[in-house]
């Protein structure tokens, strides 16, 4: 057992720092041009964009997840900017890298990764949720364009993206997932209506997006027609949350145990209430279980094995924990939480903060894949049971 | 970055797992439940020559000097198959006797004691669950008197360690003539206890941490606890794969199937747990006692769930005697109650990570 990095890593880590405290001040955090200065910067030294060939604005590094988490602590330690945070440089790009034409590559993946686009991810429908195959938003070739009519959902940050990347139904007659296109399209046009959906923690950040006649050139397909859907699940196999991540959940903890010592009980510090010690010691096992199974969940990946069904349990597991930790900072906050707001604007600091964690947590038990489709996944995948006729986990 | 067991320690767990596998199936498994004595001579004569006894004790004295994380994964290895037999109790005096007993004495005892020859057991227990070292109250510095609680094998045992007040370690090594032996019915008959009585018993002191010594059942009390939980849900798969209702096999229901997931995702990240609280132990100083705690109170607790659920997940041929789940189901109990309940361990937990400190 061996839980350090090594040497060659610690050098690294020592290159990293003496970068950081040569290009980036937290005062600098403020300047927006200087962020975009750092992150130029940054991907120079080969820290940033790392899968991303050097021709598109990447640093083009050799894959090396311990280089990566090295990079990751570092930068957030000096509270450095790090990639731009989209769907643009999160799903499009690697997109594009794997199944896009060289024209689109070149067009389209310099300006996102330099923040200048966003993109909107067009997935889900009313109608199509857990079942996203069976989308009916469609897509005609009309002339030398396509021409698409339909809606989507819960489609993030939309006002704010230039472009969207969508799947839609453009082969009608074919089987449901042989006959959808993954499209590219430009929002900024006539026929595009975004319409904000107020959460239940009072957030608007997602929308619905009605398409009425939008037009796109016939060339803005991503791979053939009708293989959309194998395009749009191309990027996840690089995706590292299939090994998990604790640290976010340990710094929640962290600052759950701010909670408890300043919250009071009985006029003493709620952390001394041995049932308080006890939920906390609770949550605990979860957390370092977790935290050391992705440990060695990394190690078996970088030693070229399979973590096994390990992998498809993360996500269930971190909702489990981000929700229990949640639920008794609530409890701890106590009646303070009949007033708060569960989000104000601005403000990320305060109690307010774990009511939007509270309602939040129960968001990330929904997106990316709902618990119930999770555990039909860690069923049939993992633990070898039949398929669901729906084939709802392929 | 290496947080996986070596090539080795997999081929241990193996050969261990295969030496159960043929010697241990389900029929033999609930005749030495319901046997008189919990414990068979050929099985454990078995592990002691496949060298699964004397891991931890050192090469001069017949070991093989490896460590808590090689004994823990035996031990995980043991719980998945419900080994019966003294094995926690054994390893510990064996600790103990490493760790603080004069060379004559290491002579006089390890050497058999890895083959398993000798047998070994702890008494630590005393009244109203006090298992922590600075809760003991036997007394004596040559000679004991008093009870001692819930010790594992106390009549096969060949030597004995036993707590006394001020968190000190005593050796006892003639208990068959000195030691008075109450049997006990045993809810977990694959771990048989008894209550002893020390009558001016003659026992001489041990060096050694008592502390350490508890760290250590701890530990291997989590790791058993995740091999059971991972049995039980081994288990409840290969039962929701063959039996059929409704005209499908019942693992196809998403209701079964779910139930599965959620205990999988419950369990799985728990191997980690007490590989990391093993390793702690081993080379983390700082983080042993602490992640001792934790582990036991985690796993053990994820193993009676597991076991509750699979239970559960079986219907009512579960509930019945021949079919073997419930000795897994009272083996989660002991796992749970033996060294401390949960709730001790996680106020353990909060006091040694100063939770409650200023600052």
């Amino acid at each position: 057992m061996d839980l350090t990095y090594g040497a060659d890593y610690e050098a690294f880590r020592d290159e990293v720092r003496e970068f950081l405290a040569a290009h980036w001040s937290r005062e600098d955090a403020r300047d927006s041009e200087r962020i975009s200065a750092f992150r130029q910067q940054a991907t120079e030294a080969g820290y940033l964009y790392r899968n991303i060939p050097r021709r598109f604005g990447g640093s083009e590094q050799p894959t090396d997840v311990l280089r990566a988490q090295v990079i990751h602590e570092e930068f957030s330690s000096a509270r450095a900017p790090v990639e731009i945070y989209g769907n643009g440089v999160r799903m499009l790009v690697p997109t594009l890298l794997e199944c896009g034409a060289p024209w689109q590559q070149e067009q389209f993946i310099p300006p996102t990764v330099r923040g200048e686009v966003d993109w909107a991810q067009g997935y889900s429908e009313p109608g199509s949720g857990s079942d996203l195959a069976s989308l009916r938003t469609r897509g005609e070739l009309v002339g030398d364009e396509w021409v698409i009519n339909g809606q989507k959902i819960w489609t993030s940050r939309a006002q704010e993206c230039r472009y969207m990347f969508a799947l839609v139904r453009t082969e009608p007659d074919a089987p449901k997932h042989q006959g959808i296109s993954y499209l590219l399209l430009d929002l900024h046009q006539p026929g595009v209506t975004i319409r904000p959906l107020k959460q239940i923690t009072g957030q608007s950040t997602f929308n619905e997006v009605f398409f009425d006649d939008v037009r796109t050139p016939a060339d803005w397909i991503v791979g053939r027609r009708g293989e959309g859907w194998q395009v749009s699940r191309a990027t996840l196999k690089h995706e590292r949350t299939g090994i998990g991540n604790a640290e976010t959940y340990l710094e929640q903890f962290a600052k759950l145990l701010k909670v408890a010592k300043s919250a009071t009980r009985n006029g003493r510090p709620a952390i001394e209430d041995p049932i308080v010690q006890d939920r906390l010691a609770e949550i605990e096992g979860y957390l370092q279980a977790h935290r050391y199974s992705t440990f060695r969940q990394l190690s078996m990946s970088l030693a070229g094995r399979d973590p096994g069904p390990v992998t498809t349990m993360n996500k269930l597991v971190v909702t489990n924990l981000g929700h229990m930790i949640a639920a008794l900072a609530q409890e701890l906050i106590g009646d303070a939480s009949l007033q708060l707001p569960v989000y104000k604007p601005g403000h990320r600091v305060g109690d307010e903060r774990w009511m939007n964690q509270f309602f939040g947590s129960l968001g990330i038990a929904i997106a990316g894949g709902t618990s119930n489709i999770q555990r039909n996944i860690i069923g049939e995948r993992g633990l070898g049971l039949p398929r669901d006729q729906t084939g709802s986990a392929s | 970055m290496n947080f996986d067991l070596t090539a080795e320690q997999t081929a241990l767990q193996d050969s261990v797992g295969r030496l159960l596998r043929d010697q241990l199936d389900q029929v033999r498994l609930l005749e030495i439940f319901d046997s008189e004595d919990g414990h068979d001579a050929r099985l454990w004569q078995a592990l002691g020559e496949l060298g699964a006894l004397g891991l931890m004790i050192d090469e001069p004295h017949g070991g093989t000097g490896l460590q808590m994380l090689d004994a823990a994964v035996v031990a995980e290895v043991l719980g998945y198959h419900g080994a019966p037999g003294p094995y926690l109790g054994h390893v510990a005096a064996s600790l103990a006797i490493c760790w603080g007993a004069s060379d004559a004495q290491k002579e006089r005892w390890l050497p058999r004691m890895a083959t398993g020859e000798c047998l070994g057991t702890v008494a630590l227990a005393e009244s109203d669950d006090a298992w922590q070292p600075n809760e003991w109250q036997l007394a004596g510095s040559t000679a004991l008197n008093g009870t001692k609680r819930n010790v594992l094998y106390p009549a096969q045992a060949d030597v004995m360690v036993a707590g006394v007040a001020g968190g000190e370690l005593m050796l006892v090594e003639s208990p068959a003539e000195t030691v008075e032996v109450t049997p006990l019915p045993c809810l977990d008959a694959t771990r048989r206890i008894a209550h002893v009585a020390f009558h001016d018993t003659p026992a001489v002191p041990l060096g050694g941490s008592a502390g350490r010594l508890r760290d250590a059942l701890l530990v291997l009390l989590a790791a058993d606890a995740f091999g059971g939980a991972r049995r039980c849900l081994d288990m409840a798969v290969d039962y929701a794969l063959t039996r059929e209702q409704f005209g499908q096999v019942i693992g196809a229901f998403q209701g079964l199937k779910h139930q599965l997931a959620n205990v999988a995702a419950d369990i799985e990240p728990a191997r980690a747990l007490y590989w990391y609280a093993a390793h702690a132990f081993d080379a983390v100083p700082d983080d042993a006692q602490r992640m001792a705690a934790l582990a036991k109170a985690h796993v053990t607790e994820r193993f009676l769930h597991a076991a509750r659920e699979c239970t559960q997940a079986h219907g009512g041929i579960a509930y019945t005697w021949e079919f073997p789940l419930h000795v897994w189901l009272k083996r989660a109990v002991f796992n749970r109650m033996y060294m401390g309940s949960t709730s001790l361990h996680r106020a353990r937990v909060a006091a040694l990570s100063g939770w409650a400190q200023a600052g």
